[in-house]
Order: C-alpha cells, then structure tokens, then sequence
C-alpha cells in the first residue's frame, strides 16, 4: 500500500521528529495544552458537582449542561474564539475545557448525589455537619465515578486538542491537518496514528490511575460502572427492588 | 487576520440578515448535507447496534470484549480516525459517512446493551413463565422494554453525529463545518455564526423529533400506573426491519 509505506517512511525519518515543528515537541505542547484545559475545567466542575451533588437538586442541571455542549460542534467554537482574535494555545485550552467541563460535572453530581441515603443518614446521626457528610463520606463513597468522569473529561481534551490545528493551534493534530492540506495522505495518516497512539496511551494511564486511587472496597463497583458511559444506566447484576425507579433516592429517603 | 481586506473590517457583525439573503442557497446546500450525513450514519449505526447489542446480552461472555472494544475505538480521536480512513476509502463522502457510523455505533450499542440488561427481572420471569422462548423473549419483551434506552441513546447519538459532521471537513464534506471554515478562512464572522446556530437547530430538531418518537413509542410509560406491558403488542420499532 502506497500511502502506508509513505506513512512509514515519514515515521521514520529523524528529522520530522526533532525541531520546533517535530513530533517530540509537538506531543509536548499537545499535553501541555490539555493539561492546562483539564486544569481549567477541574477547577470549575469538580466544586459545582459537588455541591449540587450534595444538594441533591443538580441532576437535572448536569444533564443539561452536558447535553447543551455535546450539541454545540467544537469545530465551531474554535473558530468562535479564532476569528474574534483568540488564537494560539490559550483559545485552545479555553475551547477544550468547555468540553471537559460536562463529563466532569455530571459524573460528580451523580457520584455524590448517588451515595446510599443510609450511609448519609448514618453520618447525620453522628452528628456531622453538612460539609463533613460531604467531604468524609459522600466524596469517598464517590470517587470511582468522579475519577471515572476526570478520565473521560482528559481523554475527550487529548482528542479535541488536535482539531484546533484547524484554526492554526499547534499540537499533534498540526501533522494531520497539514498532511491533508498538501496532500500528502502518508504524512496525514502518520499524524493520525500518532495521534490515536497518544490519546490510547493516555487512556491506559488514567485507567490505571483511576484504579489507584478507587479505595479497594469499592473496586468492584469502579468495574460496574465503566468508564465512559457515566451512570446512567442500572448496575446490571445488582436486583433492583420491585416497584423502585432506578436511580432516585425518592422513596428511601424519608423514614 | 491582520491581513484582511480593510473593507471587512469595516462591517463584520457577527449576525447578518443580508448574509442569509445572499447566501441562502450555500447555507441550505450544507445543511441538506449535514442532515443527510447524520440521518445516514445513525440508521445504519442502528441497524448494526441491535443485533450486537442483542448478540452481547444474549451471550454474556461477549459482552465484555464488545463493550472494550467500543471503548477503545471510541478513544481515538475523529480527526485521527479521518487520517487514518482516508488512504483506504478516499477522499469522499463515504469517508466521513464510516467515521460517523463508528462513533454513533459505540454510543448505540453500549446503550441498548443497557437497556436490555435494566428490564425487570420480574417481566422476564413472567414472560418465561408464559412459555416464551429465548428469541420471543428477545424481541416481544426485552426489546419493546429497551425502548426508553434506545432512544436515549438515538438521541445521544444523533445530536453527537450533529456535531461531529464538522470535522469532515478535513475530507472537504463537513456539511456546515465547511462554512465555518470558509467564514475562518475569509474572516466572515457572519457565516461562521450562522453556520454554528445552523448547526445548533439542527441538532435541537433533532433531539426533539426523536423525543417524541420515544414518547410514541412507548404509550405505556405515559401512564402514571406501574409500568406493565402488554406483550403481544410488538413494540419493537420501525426502524429494525
């Protein structure tokens, strides 16, 4: 295959790998730029999760921020923030974080929010305080799904930094774009494995990661809820009582 | 940007009834692709999901490496995804059409597969009781019940696809993602903002027109009494056959 072996040859060649433009320091400014949109977007929806996750009221506003942002193309809002004269790594961190920002959210108001009203009336019953309540037994309890949702939210960054190179950004998306731009598939198809290979790499990582820091008492549930798909659906295996809605602490609520 | 003619400079709002008026036609053109590209790759996400999804439930054991496999396709980035399909299937629409249905069919069979395995244990025990074999079970109860999930995930699917179709233009079939480059390109901010609320009807149509297919689709639901379905009603969506 022509453009496979032009792909290989272009992988192979030193040059394209060192220099301002090479694939080393590309992969760096591409992590370094979804790092500071994580950052961003941690800093934003981990405490609003949290919060109306112990407020128990955020649901339905989760759902919507994150339906609201799936909607809106990330193609559009780079060249939203680029032709108002936002270019360069910042804009695309900016952009990125907006993305981030959903999975974010929505897995910590339904981590904390999910918590077993038992052990939230336990700790009430000792006499902990609402900030205590969260911080030492919801935010526990929940962290397999906030870590689940920290996961996706870098993933999804990792893989909308390049299309910025649309709009002039540089990442590793740059080879991509300008192997299409002149044409030259092999140079667009190794930019596109180099790509894929970074964002599976980071992927395993976090997994592991994620694992790390899930308390081993709630590694099986961690398992249960799966990465991406964050919450929404039953735990499969788990019987659900007859006649209870899924996922609504309604009922067990009041004694 | 600095390069731009002096004479956009003067007058670039952001919203241009003019724009519309003179671009109507490009503007109707790329949405009708945008509708077509999404419309297309969702019902044949469909048509694959259901049998995998059906598949996966029914034998549990590939479950697991159907779902990883998901996973892990559904990590690599579209953009990469495109370069990578680009040498084998060409510079064409269908380019983008595959990408598309990959990306819809993760979102699909992870949800149908969830709403398979969430109908109530006590239905399925009656539905047995009655004498229901495995594929009648398959498709008179569990798939009628699965119906709120699949169309959750329809319509999770579609309003993605919406936004997805953008970068097709890497491909050069972008639907309104084209004129969000050629308004970048040109430093037209009128078009650039057009084609974006363009693209955020479209995906709001959408979303609504499934949501009242699911209401349709499920007339049970809508009464407030215990969910109960009446089997021999073969609920089991148009769009499967």
């Amino acid at each position: 295959m022509d453009v496979l072996s032009e792909a290989v040859v272009w992988l192979n060649d030193p040059l394209n790998w060192s220099g301002r433009q090479g694939v080393l320091a590309l992969t760096r400014t591409h992590l370094e730029v979804s790092a500071v949109a994580v950052v961003l977007a941690l800093l934003v929806a981990l405490p609003t999760g949290l919060w109306l996750g112990h407020r128990g009221r955020g649901a339905t506003v989760g759902v919507v921020v994150a339906n609201t942002t799936r909607a809106l193309p990330t193609l559009a809002l780079l060249t939203l923030l680029a032709a108002t004269g936002w270019f360069g790594s910042t804009a695309t961190a900016l952009a990125c974080a907006v993305f981030a920002v959903p999975p974010i959210l929505a897995n910590a108001v339904t981590g904390v929010g999910g918590v077993d009203p038992d052990a939230r009336d336990a700790a009430r019953g000792l006499g902990m305080s609402g900030v205590r309540v969260l911080w030492s037994v919801e935010v526990p309890l929940a962290v397999p799904l906030i870590a689940a949702g920290i996961r996706t939210g870098a993933v999804q960054v990792l893989a909308t930094v390049p299309l910025a190179a649309l709009v002039g950004g540089t990442s590793l998306g740059t080879i991509v774009v300008s192997g299409f731009a002149t044409q030259r598939y092999g140079k667009a198809l190794a930019g596109g494995i180099l790509v894929a290979g970074l964002c599976l790499l980071v992927e395993g990582l976090l997994a592991l990661l994620e694992r790390a820091v899930t308390p081993a008492g709630l590694r099986h549930r961690a398992r249960g809820a799966d990465g991406h798909a964050p919450s929404r659906g039953p735990h499969p295996r788990r019987p659900v009582a007859l006649g209870a809605r899924r996922g609504s602490n309604e009922s067990a609520q009041s004694p | 940007m600095p390069s731009g003619p002096v004479l956009a400079a003067a007058a670039n709002p952001w919203f241009s009834w003019d724009y519309l008026e003179r671009n109507g036609a490009d503007v109707l053109r790329y949405t009708q692709q945008h509708a077509s590209l999404t419309v297309q790759a969702v019902l044949i996400a469909l048509v694959v999901a259901l049998p995998l999804a059906a598949l996966a439930h029914v034998r549990p054991r590939l479950a697991g490496p159907v779902l990883a496999s998901t996973g892990v396709l559904y990590t690599i980035p579209s953009l990469a995804l495109f370069a990578i399909l680009a040498p084998v299937t060409g510079i064409r629409r269908t380019t983008v059409l595959i990408g598309l249905v990959v990306y819809a069919l993760l979102v699909l069979v992870r949800n149908v597969l969830v709403g398979l395995q969430g109908v109530d244990p006590a239905v399925l025990d009656a539905a047995r009781g009655m004498g229901y074999g495995r594929l009648r079970l398959l498709l008179g109860v569990e798939l009628p019940q699965a119906v709120p999930a699949i169309v959750a995930g329809l319509r999770l699917a579609t309003v993605s696809t919406v936004a997805l179709v953008t970068v097709g233009v890497v491909i050069g079939y972008g639907g309104l993602g084209q004129l969000m480059f050629r308004g970048f390109r040109s430093d037209y901010h009128a078009e650039i903002m057009t084609a974006t609320v363009v693209c955020l009807l479209l995906a709001l149509v959408a979303d609504l027109a499934l949501a009242l297919l699911g209401r349709v689709l499920t007339p049970w639901r809508r009464s407030s009494r215990t969910p109960d379905v009446a089997p021999g009603t073969p609920q089991e969506a148009p769009w499967t056959s």
